[in-house]
């Protein structure tokens, strides 16, 4: 993290910063219309995300099938829960896909912003970046799927014609890292974006001072870019952590979380759960584990990437 | 006035439940009513033309949904209050529908108006008759299971049709059976499964397709062939009490549906879970014969670049072929808003006027009623399809009614882990055993 170059910027202290700050009554006059502009957000937060939290961790303690009554059974759900060998193999399976799907979108994404951002400024180039991004995702799965075909897909045609055996790309082996594969093509450019954006608030004098310094390409990278890019890192991924384990649609419109389990994600067998087995009372009780989880894991990352720091503050 | 405002639509959300539907009484109604297969639409707009012209007081209102949104779409209708009147329903779906007052009883309808029940294929009324002895539907199709294989690559085997009709099957060898599935698979060099040096590794054609594990009904993947060895579902259907699936005949004739998979003369579940769909593997040529049920059948004759033709499924150690005997019916919401136009219009769906005049007509299912049944025959057989190995298992009595069963979800869910992990060599079939425990378990 320490690198010369970014040395030579103080870093400020806690007590350098708010020497502007307001008034403390100006603050309290700006209020009201403080909360006009943030009602309709918070409106919807509680009625969309509060409100059916809390109904769902109450569910949770019942046994609910939607069309009858919910019935209270304490935490039943929960015992079921740590002994259902599905739940611990949709853990599993999850945290595999987001593995792999985290770590190639992450690096090529990186890769991408960087060329993005060192070699060319063209918006087309741009353009055809984000293109994936733009396409649904149940369409990009659905035409995967079809050029992934063991015995129908243009792919494995080519895999053929270039002498190897055909891939099951959807089998019990290679399903979950073929879905993530999937999802990193899809999201790969809209991340590169982000990580771009990030890099365009790196002053280019840090740049200069490295060139002077006759730093090299990789050098500057991995001294000057990485640490400055940080904060921006942090937060793409926390959220493309959190989006990573939300994947539902992939699988739904191609394995249908089988062959056996090898592709039954957590949302997934949640939702067969609910809509499927209309054990909603379980499927209740599963999102309140995997809501705990969640926030666990988004704790962890921003408390270890510092992510509400700068190193560029007072530069 | 926040504070009013989030309770306002915090109540919307939960009172969204009890909306009411807009007409109500008698006179004039529209009736809402549901289907899941578009193929179906056109015929049961014909009968819904039908229905108002006899009744103009009542106007029918179809909506179509895929069947993969149809009954989340419908249990989520139920909870708001939005149910349609009248809906297509499956056996497999009503049980739980019924047990948890969702549906409109019409015993006392059927007995009131004197349906006649014996104009419907045996068996067929029963199924809609749940364990209290209510009635919640009147039968309005039936399908079997038949193979539908391709025309030239039979040809190409040097098969004849004749032969297709007289298959043999039994789980120790295969019978001639399994011969034909051998001599229909063909590698990428051209050997065929029954000659020296088939590299099962590099298969061009499978002689039979598989859509899925079939999970704990695989009707058209194993059916045919358990039922054909003497094994039932169930000790009892509908409404059983313990299920079978560790009994020797069923685990015999799975072990032999492995072989096949074992000899490349079927794909394995890692090629059919890679891959868009039976229909459409069929269609590409790379199954020389699959076994389907007879909805399928018009969509099978529509495939461009394949010709195909009609087997019944094999006589198996009984000395009797056996085929699934499933239908629809059409159910009442508890909560219609017009529960006589509502009856009045399934009536009219189960009725000679709109299963023989028009179903029967439009050749895509085969109506419930046996006069109807002939009918479609006919149909069929003006489109090129000689349906026989369809219409023979009612005619010869080797249909089986398709379970009946309380806790089918988690039945299913269950044995498609199981059936699964078998077709994928990764247990035995062993391990049906504590499968068909934690079923039987369910029953308490």
């Amino acid at each position: 993290m320490t690198s010369d170059t970014v040395r030579a910027a103080p870093r400020p202290t806690a007590g350098t910063v708010p020497d502007k700050a307001p008034p403390r009554r100006r603050r309290l006059g700006d209020l009201p219309i403080a909360i006009v502009f943030v009602l309709p957000a918070a409106i919807g937060f509680a009625v969309f995300y509060v409100w059916p939290a809390i109904r769902g961790a109450y569910l949770s303690l019942t046994k609910y099938n939607v069309l009858t009554p919910p019935r209270f059974i304490g935490l039943e759900n929960y015992r079921q829960l740590f002994g259902d060998h599905l739940f611990w193999n949709a853990l599993k399976v999850t945290a595999e896909y987001v593995v792999l799907n985290i770590g190639t979108q992450t690096v090529i994404s990186m890769v991408l912003a960087v060329l993005l951002h060192r070699l060319t400024r063209s918006m087309v180039v741009r353009g055809i970046v984000l293109l994936p991004y733009l396409v649904a995702n149940v369409v990009v799965a659905l035409v995967w799927f079809w050029m992934l075909d063991f015995q129908l897909g243009v792919v494995n045609q080519v895999i053929e014609w270039l002498g190897f055996d055909r891939v099951a790309f959807f089998g019990a082996d290679l399903g979950i890292a073929t879905i993530a594969m999937i999802n990193t093509w899809r999201h790969m450019g809209y991340t590169a974006l982000l990580i771009f954006a990030g890099l365009l608030m790196i002053p280019p004098s840090v740049y200069e001072a490295a060139a002077i310094d006759g730093a090299s390409e990789w050098r500057t990278f991995w001294r000057v870019t990485l640490p400055l890019l940080r904060p921006v890192m942090a937060l793409v991924m926390v959220l493309s952590v959190i989006g990573s384990f939300q994947v539902f649609d992939t699988v739904a419109v191609t394995t249908g979380g089988g062959p056996i389990n090898a592709t039954r994600v957590i949302y997934f067998y949640i939702y067969d759960m609910a809509f499927n087995r209309f054990n909603f009372g379980y499927a209740a009780a599963l999102s309140s584990v995997l809501f705990v989880l969640l926030a666990g894991i988004a704790y962890l990352q921003l408390r270890l990437s510092r992510a509400g720091e700068s190193d560029l503050k007072g530069a | 006035m926040k504070r009013s405002l989030i309770i306002a639509g915090v109540a919307t959300l939960l009172l969204s439940g009890c909306g009411a539907g807009p007409e109500g009484g008698s006179g004039p109604a529209t009736i809402d009513y549901w289907l899941w297969d578009a193929a179906q639409q056109p015929q049961y707009q014909a009968c819904a033309d039908a229905f108002h012209k006899a009744n103009p007081q009542y106007t029918v209102k179809i909506t179509q949904y895929g069947w993969d949104d149809y009954w989340n779409t419908l249990t989520t209708a139920f909870v708001s209050g939005t149910a349609p009147d009248v809906f297509t329903s499956h056996l497999s779906r009503y049980p739980d529908l019924a047990s948890q007052g969702q549906l409109l009883p019409i015993t006392d309808l059927v007995t009131r108006d004197k349906v006649d029940l014996s104009m419907y294929q045996d068996g067929l009324a029963d199924l809609w008759v749940t364990k209290d002895g209510q009635r919640y539907g009147l039968p309005k199709d039936f399908d079997t299971v038949a193979v539908i294989y391709n025309t030239d690559k039979l040809k190409e085997a040097g098969i004849k049709p004749e032969e297709m009709s007289e298959l043999t099957w039994n789980p120790q060898d295969g019978g001639t059976y399994e011969k034909v599935i051998a001599r229909l698979t063909v590698d990428q060099n051209g050997k065929r499964g029954d000659e020296p040096g088939f590299d099962k590794n590099h298969v061009a054609t499978y002689g039979l397709g598989l859509n899925t594990s079939g999970a704990g009904f695989g009707q058209t993947e194993w059916s045919m062939y358990t039922m054909s060895n003497g094994w039932q579902y169930a000790d009892q259907n509908p409404w059983p009490s313990r299920f079978n699936y560790a009994d020797p005949k069923f685990k015999e004739t799975v072990t032999w549906l492995t072989s096949l998979i074992d000899k490349g003369y079927v794909p394995s579940m890692d090629i059919i879970s890679s891959g868009v769909g039976q229909i459409d593997t069929y269609g590409a040529g790379k199954y020389a014969m699959v076994t389907e049920g007879s909805w399928n059948t018009k969509t099978y004759w529509a495939l461009k670049g394949v010709k195909s033709a009609l087997a019944p499924t094999p006589i198996g150690p009984t000395g009797k072929r056996a085929s699934l005997f499933n239908g629809l019916a059409d159910n009442i919401s508890a909560g219609t808003d017009n529960p006589d136009a509502a009856w009045a219009w399934v009536k009219f769906l189960a009725s000679p006027a709109c299963q023989q005049d028009i179903v029967a007509k439009q050749a895509v299912v085969f109506p419930a009623i046996k006069s109807a049944t002939a009918e479609a025959e006919k149909a069929f057989a003006d489109a090129g399809i000689d349906v026989k190995p369809f219409t023979m298992h009612v005619k010869d009595g080797t249909t089986h009614l398709a379970p009946i069963s309380d806790h089918w979800a988690d039945i299913t869910a269950i044995m498609t882990e199981t059936m699964d992990s078998i077709l994928s060599f990764k247990s035995d079939v062993n391990a049906l055993d504590p499968a068909n425990t934690k079923i039987n378990a369910l029953f308490g």
